[in-house]
């Protein structure tokens, strides 16, 4: 049985372009001029959840970096909050996809965590009670708070990923950017994550996440599926079908028979996500 | 004890020496963490060597090495990012083009002038044992400047150590921080090169921070434990050169590069002990995943 992150209201025609959090046109998105998807048409309204699905290269990073402000887009528009991408720093939170680096600076997880509420604070900004108490509240609500003062370089790589997400959390922004973030997560830091998403879209804030869990889609109130292209937009019982499931990860099974394709995704993914419609 | 402390009792030149070190110490301990955690050490070894032309002409035409040697540092810089924004090629492969090119240019004026060997050797190794007066308190204010502007800067200067992708999403322009911290490099550098040489100058700002990032749990805790390594080797290498006639500023390199090599032992015994402990003791994997 799958329960969605928040009911949202249905979309209206009205509430696009001023209300949304989010709002692309005709967008291409890519590196140096070089368009990776082209033509994407996006709506986030408040408090709603996109999941950008698909294999790595297909776009999900490239998209959600475009949002963030971090590629400016090839063409067409594109406004966050209704400002242009990376105006708002205070009310976007971003998790990149971190690789394992060679070196691990010497910082503990609690002032890893601390690093979310600069923006804030700015340069000289004093840190006051309040900023405490953020901190301490997300790694409780990451179920981290006993490694505060462990140093990073102790850190698994589960735990490590915990501590950017509390470092997300105590940013208290309004649209929250997550480049997947279950990535390193075990079954519990997975429903864990769940819960404290549905918890963030009660607060008012919108989330778009970038996956290749199709679980993980299916509790959100949009899917988007990138094969270097938009394959489906919209709800994700619309959206999660055989058909553009193995059109979305087609290529990364490279399989000629349909059954088998099926069965893989099946296997893969858990039998509801390849009949949603018998789930409703 | 005499053989520790009259060396600097009995000689004005060896107190002056010490102030000297101590201050380069401070600032390159603070410009070196940052250096060492943001990875930025090959720049640092390139300004180093790529000031050489800046203060040889200015050696030539009469004007304070220390200007010669800003120019140079910004010529570097300026270089660097030209060729990264203008071409496909990685800033390694920029930095060590001029680092090449710069060093080569300077030989080149050095070879010109025939007065230039006794200054030549004083700009290479510095003239720590001759110090003035004045070149003190440029060191002083020039620390002073480094460690007021990297207070200021830490919060973006960590975020670009932590991800750069994150400090410009959080509203901090990596373009503009990185430059800063560039720019501390090169003054660090450059108001160092009197003390101990632009050879060495690299030496105090990469070994003192490099032992110290080996223990370190903290930012704060390494830039302290750094200038505290800093100034101990300029103590033992003042001395060594006092007693054995050695090369001050050599020494004092010298002696830091091994007390990089003694935290590591250090460090590797005690992580040893640590992880024989450890696994004598049951482990609590419900939070380790991945």
């Amino acid at each position: 049985m799958i329960t969605r992150l928040k009911r949202a209201d249905k979309p209206s025609n009205a509430s696009i372009d001023r209300n949304n959090q989010v709002h692309a046109d005709h967008l291409d998105i890519g590196y140096e001029g070089v368009p990776v998807v082209r033509d994407l048409e996006l709506n986030l309204g408040p408090k709603q959840a996109l999941a950008v699905v698909g294999i790595n290269g297909s776009g999900k990073s490239t998209l959600l970096k475009t949002v963030v402000g971090l590629l400016r887009p090839v063409s067409g528009t594109i406004a966050i909050l209704g400002k242009p991408p990376g105006a708002l720093p205070k009310r976007i939170a971003y998790l990149s996809q971190f690789h394992a680096s060679g070196f691990v600076l010497p910082l503990r997880a609690a002032d890893v965590v601390r690093m979310g509420r600069f923006t804030a604070l700015g340069l000289v900004g004093r840190i006051t009670q309040r900023d405490h108490d953020l901190v301490a509240d997300a790694m409780k609500r990451m179920q981290i708070e006993h490694l505060a003062e462990a140093p990073l370089r102790s850190l698994s790589g589960g735990q490590m990923q915990r501590v950017y997400l509390a470092q997300v959390l105590c940013r208290q922004a309004d649209l929250l950017v997550l480049d997947e973030p279950t990535a390193g997560l075990d079954v519990a830091g997975k429903n864990l994550f769940e819960q404290i998403m549905r918890a963030e879209l009660d607060r008012g804030a919108s989330l778009i996440t970038a996956t290749h869990d199709i679980q993980e889609a299916m509790v959100c109130d949009q899917v988007m599926l990138l094969a270097r292209r938009v394959v489906a937009i919209g709800p994700p019982e619309k959206v999660l079908t055989s058909e553009a499931l193995m059109e979305t990860f087609g290529m990364v099974l490279n399989l000629k028979s349909k059954e088998l394709c099926l069965a893989v995704l099946e296997r893969e993914c858990g039998h509801d996500c390849i009949n949603p419609a018998e789930n409703p | 004890m005499d053989i520790f402390i009259t060396p600097f009792l009995a000689n004005e030149f060896m107190i002056r020496a010490l102030l000297a070190g101590f201050l380069v110490s401070i600032a390159s301990a603070v410009v070196g963490t940052f250096m060492v955690l943001r990875g930025l050490a090959f720049i640092g070894d390139a300004l180093a060597h790529g000031v050489l032309p800046g203060i040889a002409v200015s050696i030539l035409w009469g004007f304070p090495g220390i200007l010669g040697a800003a120019i140079g540092a910004v010529v570097m810089i300026g270089g660097i990012s030209l060729i990264t924004q203008h071409s496909r090629l990685t800033s390694d492969t920029a930095i060590g083009l001029l680092f090449v090119g710069m060093l080569a240019l300077g030989v080149v004026i050095v070879s010109r002038g025939t007065s230039f060997t006794g200054d030549l050797v004083r700009v290479l190794f510095g003239e720590i044992l001759g110090i003035s007066r004045q070149a003190l308190i440029i060191q002083a204010s020039a620390s002073l400047f480094v460690i007021v502007t990297s207070m200021l800067c830490v919060r973006p200067f960590l975020l670009l150590c932590f991800s750069p992708e994150q400090a410009e999403v959080a509203g901090f322009s990596v373009r503009i921080y990185h430059n800063i911290m560039l720019l501390l490099i090169a003054l660090a550098i450059v108001v160092s090169f009197q003390t101990v040489g632009t050879l060495l100058v690299f030496g105090m700002l990469l070994a003192p921070a490099s032992a110290a990032a080996l223990v370190a749990r903290r930012i704060g805790s390494m830039m302290i434990l750094s200038a505290s390594l800093g100034t101990l080797s300029v103590y033992l290498g003042l001395l060594l050169s006092y007693h054995f006639d050695l090369a001050a500023a050599a020494a004092i390199v010298v002696v830091a590069t091994l007390v990089f090599f003694v935290v590591l032992a250090i460090q590797n015994i005690r992580s040893d002990g640590l992880s024989v402990r450890r696994s004598r003791i049951p482990h609590d994997h419900s939070l380790e995943e991945g």
